[in-house]
């Protein structure tokens, strides 16, 4: 390996709770490259780029920076060797403003140590945000009221103030708008001049061919290699990512989708998405892409009754229906398997017995007195059948991996015999050869005349699994696209709204 | 189903995952300590001593069942002590105009309607638990000296025979009420829909929710379950002593919290059960007892077992 290059990784290997999450990991980069990090789900980038940043620590390897092997005990050590990272989840204070967030720990003082200079903070503040090109945003302004890709520019700006070695980016563009994201490309080739190491993490493809230098594949814990993006085709690195070609991923179905089973009629809520309007055919997969705040979280949420949408009207089997809350939706057997399970999907202080068994408690029970066997016999079957490791039904959900416990997720509706599933980016987080298996059960529920609708915003995912896609931007849908259509240009295009990028290959449907 | 020894094992590691020793053995230790410390003093295994401890232990066992299902729902009621009050004030006072079970039945419908107004403040307009239940304190107490600013002597003397002072065999009536009520909270939480409810809820709330589950009602329902175990411990109390005080209850609500806390409980939900708290209540009692017997003044009692909960949380705390 190179002496000269500024930061080498070698032999990294971390596992939490009994999932190997890096099986030894080795890269290097040199000072003012950008370096991009891809590797599916769970492949292991995050969890590379904490171990890097210090948060936590890994099991066996070394980090050579600048020619010195280190080991970044802390956040705070790691900060003292230059390393800066914005990570997914925002590390910012909400409820503070963004000035005191962007000089958290050096907010400049008076005359006393303990008075603030509050108008040196804030010019200090703002001219920060002015040097990474973030001119938008009012420093006085709390935190929390910002919109997501504010807070985003916030905490880069937080990051940058501080002059960096490394710069480590954790998916940066999951948030970012196209402009914005030109805004932080011209800061990333910025402080490649500044001979910043810059470590930029996505799966998104397109991005990382246009700003990386080098590109390593992870795959399950693994360096898979590292290439020149001008060497390579997307293909390739695609191929590099997931270890097998792509066809096999996706299930085959054996039936066509049927009879209509939901309609969706001009539904609205102010503020989050306007007129709706679609359909579901039993044993049918929709696909409904968008990019983060199209609203289509927002859409899943109405129509599963955990949000009341202000106007529209909703049909099952051609009856209309109202849906006060998710309770009177689990008794018309439509389901929700939540974007977040963490936050909202799971219980992660119980068992899986109790996760998989919540929606379906009255079910083995007379007058509110639980049968526990005939519980534990209907969940240890649903266990075994979706094959979730281990397969201990007394186990906390906390213990899982990622994967397991989106199985749990799901098993809890398939329990309640869901006949329109609702999932919203079913494979975040989930490892690879899970995914493949959730992707199988998903054609194998469609093919047991389930309706399905899929939110994702990984377009690979829409594009193998779906019957139809729905675009949605802004709020509203814009465009439907069957099979044939869907293409990665086209759906992409039609989703931000870019009209460079369409091929024509398909019809815009623009509603009113 | 599969084989037996599959069986076994997988029956085992469940156990292993569910109980972790860390949340258990803090206290197990801590109750071998304590019967260790029995042997010392020859007064601890004399009937008295013990009908005493078991005595003294029921108000505060049952405002722990009440406590722990409301902390496993997420929330906690720092309400209680006024309601002990209140409703042995109630259950006394009545009795100069009614006969004594339907003055007791009223006072029982007191706590539970305080515990119902608790649950509607925090589940129906979203208040925090903490902010609600100071505020229905505050003003609990102070209705109770509304009512009543002097003592209630309970006209009739068949409510102290039969319930405070009464025995079966050996035992006092108020231990037997309260090893009746363990086991009810122990399936309650374990085995009802409900119970299972309310400790998920603690665990996630809007997972629940969103499993179709009504998360209002069942909150509601913790706090009147609350309010019902401090309403018995408030006639318990009244009938024992055979004089209702309406300063009676400060700092209920606290050692209520250890008691659950000690037993593996976790503020804001997420862990802990009716054996532990069971175990939690048993210690906390035999520490007031066992210091009691060694002559230990009161205030060094207090540091004591502030020392204890303190080391119990310690003890569980992860990594």
């Amino acid at each position: 390996m190179n002496t000269s290059d500024f930061l080498q990784v070698r032999g990294i290997k971390k596992s939490y709770d009994g999932t190997q999450a890096l099986k030894g990991v080795d890269f290097s980069s040199k000072a003012g490259e950008v370096h991009a990090v891809v590797g599916e789900n769970g492949a292991g980038k995050s969890t590379l780029m904490k171990i890097l940043a210090g948060a936590i620590q890994p099991d066996s390897g070394e980090i050579i920076l600048a020619g010195n092997p280190v080991r970044p005990r802390s956040p705070h050590f790691a900060f003292l060797l230059g390393i800066r990272t914005v990570y997914q989840e925002f590390s910012l204070i909400a409820h503070l403003s963004v000035t005191e967030n962007i000089l958290m720990g050096q907010m400049p003082t008076g005359r006393f140590k303990w008075w603030i200079d509050w108008p040196g903070a804030r010019r200090r503040a703002q001219e920060l945000l002015e040097s990474v090109g973030f001119t938008a945003i009012d420093v006085r302004a709390t935190t929390s009221r910002l919109s997501v890709s504010h807070q985003q520019m916030v905490e880069i700006a937080k990051a940058v103030a501080t002059k960096p070695r490394i710069l480590i980016l954790d998916e940066p563009s999951a948030v970012l708008s196209q402009k914005e994201l030109r805004r932080l490309f011209a800061l990333i080739r910025r402080l490649k001049q500044e001979s910043v190491l810059v470590l930029y993490i996505s799966h998104r493809l397109d991005e990382v061919f246009e700003i990386a230098d080098r590109i390593t594949v992870l795959k399950d814990g693994e360096t898979v290699g590292t290439v020149i993006p001008r060497e390579t085709t997307e293909n390739e690195l695609i191929k590099m990512m997931v270890g097998r070609p792509l066809e096999a991923i996706y299930p085959k179905r054996r039936k066509q989708p049927g009879d209509q089973l939901l309609e969706v009629n001009n539904l609205s809520k102010p503020g989050e998405f306007q007129n709706v309007s679609f359909s579901v055919a039993r044993g049918e997969i929709l696909g409904i892409f968008g990019l983060v705040g199209s609203g289509r979280t927002a859409v899943a949420r109405c129509i599963f009754g955990a949000e009341q949408p202000t106007s529209g009207e909703i049909q099952i089997d051609g009856k209309l229906i109202k849906l006060k809350s998710p309770n009177d939706s689990v008794k018309a057997q439509i389901a929700l398997l939540t974007e977040d399970r963490k936050r909202d999907g799971l219980i992660m202080s119980c068992s899986v017995c109790d996760n998989v068994g919540l929606a379906t408690m009255d079910r083995v029970s007379r007058w509110t007195l639980l049968n526990r066997r005939q519980q534990k016999e209907l969940v240890q079957a649903k266990v075994q059948e979706m094959s979730i490791r281990p397969p201990e039904i007394n186990r906390l959900v906390r213990t899982l991996s990622g994967g397991n416990q989106q199985k749990v997720a799901l098993a809890k509706w398939l329990l309640a015999r869901a006949r329109l599933l609702i999932l919203d980016e079913p494979t975040r987080g989930v490892d690879v050869a899970t995914k493949v298996e959730i992707y199988h059960l998903i054609g194998e529920l469609a093919d047991t005349e389930v309706g399905i609708i899929l939110i994702s915003s990984e377009l690979p995912e829409i594009l193998g699994l779906s019957n139809r896609v729905l675009v949605m931007r802004e709020g509203r849908i814009v465009g439907e696209f069957s099979k044939a259509q869907a293409g990665e240009e086209s759906l992409l295009a039609c989703a931000t709204g870019v009209d460079t990028w369409m091929e024509g290959s398909a019809q815009t449907l623009n509603s009113e | 189903m599969s084989s037996t020894s599959k069986k076994a094992g997988g029956k085992w590691s469940g156990v292993k995952s569910r109980f972790r020793l860390a949340d258990y053995g803090f206290m197990v230790a801590f109750l071998i300590l304590l019967l260790i410390a029995t042997t010392m003093t020859d007064v601890f295994f004399t009937q008295r001593n013990l009908s005493n401890l078991f005595r003294q232990i029921v108000t505060n066992g049952l405002l722990s069942f009440g406590m722990l299902i409301v902390i496993l729902s997420g929330g906690i009621d720092l309400s209680i002590g006024p309601i002990v009050a209140l409703t042995g004030i109630m259950a006394a006072g009545l009795q100069a105009g009614m006969w004594f079970p339907a003055a007791m039945l009223i006072a029982l419908a007191v706590g539970m309607t305080v515990g119902a107004v608790n649950g509607v403040l925090i589940a129906r307009f979203r208040l925090q638990p903490f902010i609600v239940t100071l505020a229905t304190m505050g003003a609990i107490r102070g209705i109770v000296y509304v009512y009543s600013e002097t003592p209630q002597v309970p006209a009739d003397p068949a409510f102290r025979t039969l319930l405070g002072g009464g025995f079966i065999g050996p035992v006092p009536v108020p231990a037997l009420i309260l090893l009746a009520f363990f086991p009810l909270v122990w399936i309650f939480l374990n085995r009802t829909t409900i119970g299972r409810s309310i400790v998920a809820i603690g665990g996630n709330e809007e997972a629940v929710r969103l499993a179709g589950i009504n998360v209002k009602a069942h909150i509601i329902l913790a706090y009147v379950v609350s309010g019902f175990f401090a309403g018995v411990a408030g006639v318990l109390l009244a009938s024992r002593l055979g004089i209702a005080q309406p300063s009676v209850g400060v700092g209920y609500e606290l050692d209520a919290i250890a008691a659950v806390v000690i037993g593996g409980g976790i503020l804001g939900g997420g862990g802990g059960g009716a054996l532990g708290t069971m175990g939690g209540v048993l210690a906390l009692g035999l520490i007031d007892n066992l210091l009691n017997l060694f002559n230990v003044q009161s205030y060094y009692q207090q540091i004591l077992k502030g020392l204890i909960i303190l080391f119990a949380v310690l003890a569980r705390r992860k990594e």
